[in-house]
């Protein structure tokens, strides 16, 4: 298959374009395979890939029940960040944001990655110290981070409501100049392409119906494709993990499904050139490439598989969006969806051995899946090769909860549906 | 989604707030079995379709009833009053 570049994109130019060949096979699944990964997300892809490039393992198979890019990968803001506090999470996220910084590269695919910082806003002088604080953290770390303050907003972000008089008056905020976006579903087609190179087979339409077992030991899946063996079984499903283990026979986990809306406005001309959230309530707002206001809230706060959610949580979104921007009052709603998140009870993932023998687990992503795709491929694909934690990953284990070991970044305790 | 609250009559979602599963069940309170309380705390049969659930018309009268919700579609089907439910339990 050919290398993207800017040879590739003259000739093809001059030559009707007729040169351009599907980016990934579509193979038959074979009987039995070392890995098969159930799940062809941005982590699932992922993982495999990194199975593939890092430990040498090419007998895999991807099953993705609808096509790619169909699940939470094409579901969200697609913000990638790693301002995170706690020293189970900042250096998992870093690591992330370094491999996104070599993405495109790595891929031979552009996954349009665009450090354009993200800054949080403080409204409180204790928001303040707080942000001083994380800020901190995150350098102590490794991590990059800066305050800004008003007049340096003014300039940076010329439709902030600086004013008085806004409900929540900015004092201020925290800005990671490293972090950005990317362009999720190309995130999808890169792994897949880079990852059905080395030989894996990506399933599409290959819905897991069910797990063969021998004993308590897991040794394949039953799909609406046929039967599949395999030496493991990595589970990387996002918002259906629930309804997927329990096919395996796990009833409980600490997990519950929620629904999170996400907005688009019709395009507009350059209004922001960065990431910014709203500390006063909870909204992260950017302007992708094509010029939509893409942006998003709290998740609707009740268990939910339904991939739409209510209009109380719109109404919040949207006057969130009018304090922070009162120009948008203005601007038409192009589009909302809702994606469906595992959230844990302490708010952080799960990338695990187990629960039951042969099997792996990947999880809990609750809404900050997406920065975390490239580290989260990079662990899992370590955890199943090697049968233990990645050192980046091993405070993410499912036994945490009963060790008394939560990573509970915001501090809000086993409510799922405040984090 | 409208929530008819046995008081109140039926309310917009707006009006209250939720407070999770219903079906979990609190350990003896002199129980020592960390297991059960670890399980009690964080474990959830997060089902796909009916979920029982409580809810506060934290907007209305305050009351705390439990909800019977199908997950996948937002319908309901049963909503009473969480007042005495747990007793009930208990005495069976």
């Amino acid at each position: 298959m050919a290398e993207y570049s800017a040879w590739q994109v003259l000739k093809n130019a001059v030559t009707g374009n007729a040169g351009w060949r599907p980016a990934w096979r579509k193979p038959e699944p074979k009987p039995s395979y070392d890995v098969v990964i159930v799940g062809g997300g941005g982590h699932g892809l992922a993982t495999a890939y990194y199975l593939a490039a890092n430990h040498g393992f090419t007998n895999v198979a991807v099953c993705e029940k609808g096509w790619l890019g169909s699940g939470n990968i094409g579901r969200n803001t697609t913000i990638v960040r790693s301002n995170y506090l706690l020293e189970g999470n900042t250096p998992f996220y870093e690591h992330s944001m370094k491999l996104w910084e070599n993405l495109s590269h790595e891929l031979n695919y552009n996954v349009m990655f665009s450090q354009r910082g993200i800054i949080n806003l403080c409204h409180t002088p204790a928001q303040m110290d707080e942000a001083a604080r994380r800020g901190n953290a995150m350098r102590l770390f490794g991590v990059d981070a800066r305050m800004v303050m008003p007049d340096e907003l003014a300039k940076r972000v010329p439709g902030l409501d600086l004013s008085q008089n806004a409900r929540f008056p900015v004092l201020g905020g925290l800005e990671q100049p490293r972090a950005g976006t990317a362009r999720h579903d190309a995130v999808a087609w890169g792994y897949a392409r880079a990852a059905d190179r080395r030989g894996v087979d990506i399933l599409e339409n290959c819905e897991v119906i069910g797990f063969l077992r021998d004993g308590d030991r897991v040794t394949g899946v039953k799909t609406t494709r046929g039967e599949i063996r395999a030496r493991k079984v990595a589970v990387c499903v996002a918002g259906s993990t629930g309804r997927v283990m329990k096919l395996a026979g796990i009833d409980r986990l600490p997990i519950e499904s929620h629904v999170l809306q996400a907005f688009v406005s019709e395009s507009l001309k350059p209004m922001i050139d960065t990431v910014v959230t709203f500390g006063g309530g909870h909204l992260y707002i950017s302007q992708s490439d094509k010029g939509g206001l893409v942006f998003g809230g709290d998740i609707d706060g009740y268990n939910s598989y339904a991939q739409r959610g209510n209009l109380p949580i719109v109404e919040d979104v949207m006057s969130e969006v009018v304090a922070l921007f009162p120009a948008a009052a203005k601007v038409r709603l192009l589009r909302s969806w809702g994606g469906i998140m595992d959230m844990t009870m302490d708010g952080s993932p799960i990338i695990t051995t187990g629960p039951l023998p042969g099997m792996y687990l990947n999880c809990g992503w609750c809404y900050g899946g997406f920065k975390a795709t490239p580290a989260s491929g990079w662990c899992f694909a370590h955890t199943i090769a090697r049968n233990e934690p990645h050192p980046l990953s091993a405070a993410f284990t499912l036994d945490r909860f009963h060790r008394g070991h939560v990573i509970d970044e915001k501090g809000q305790g086993s409510f799922p549906w405040r984090h | 989604m409208i929530i008819t609250c046995p008081h109140c009559g039926p309310r917009d979602l707006a009006e209250f707030s939720y407070f999770g599963d219903a079906t979990a069940t609190r350990p003896d309170p002199s129980s020592t079995d960390q297991d059960a309380w670890n399980a009690y705390v964080y474990d959830r049969e997060n089902p796909a379709g009916e979920h029982r659930e409580y809810w506060q018309h934290s907007g209305g009268c305050r009351g705390f009833v439990i909800v019977t919700r199908n997950t996948l579609t937002h319908e309901i089907s049963d909503i009473r009053l969480a007042s005495g439910t747990q007793a009930r339990r208990k005495r069976k």
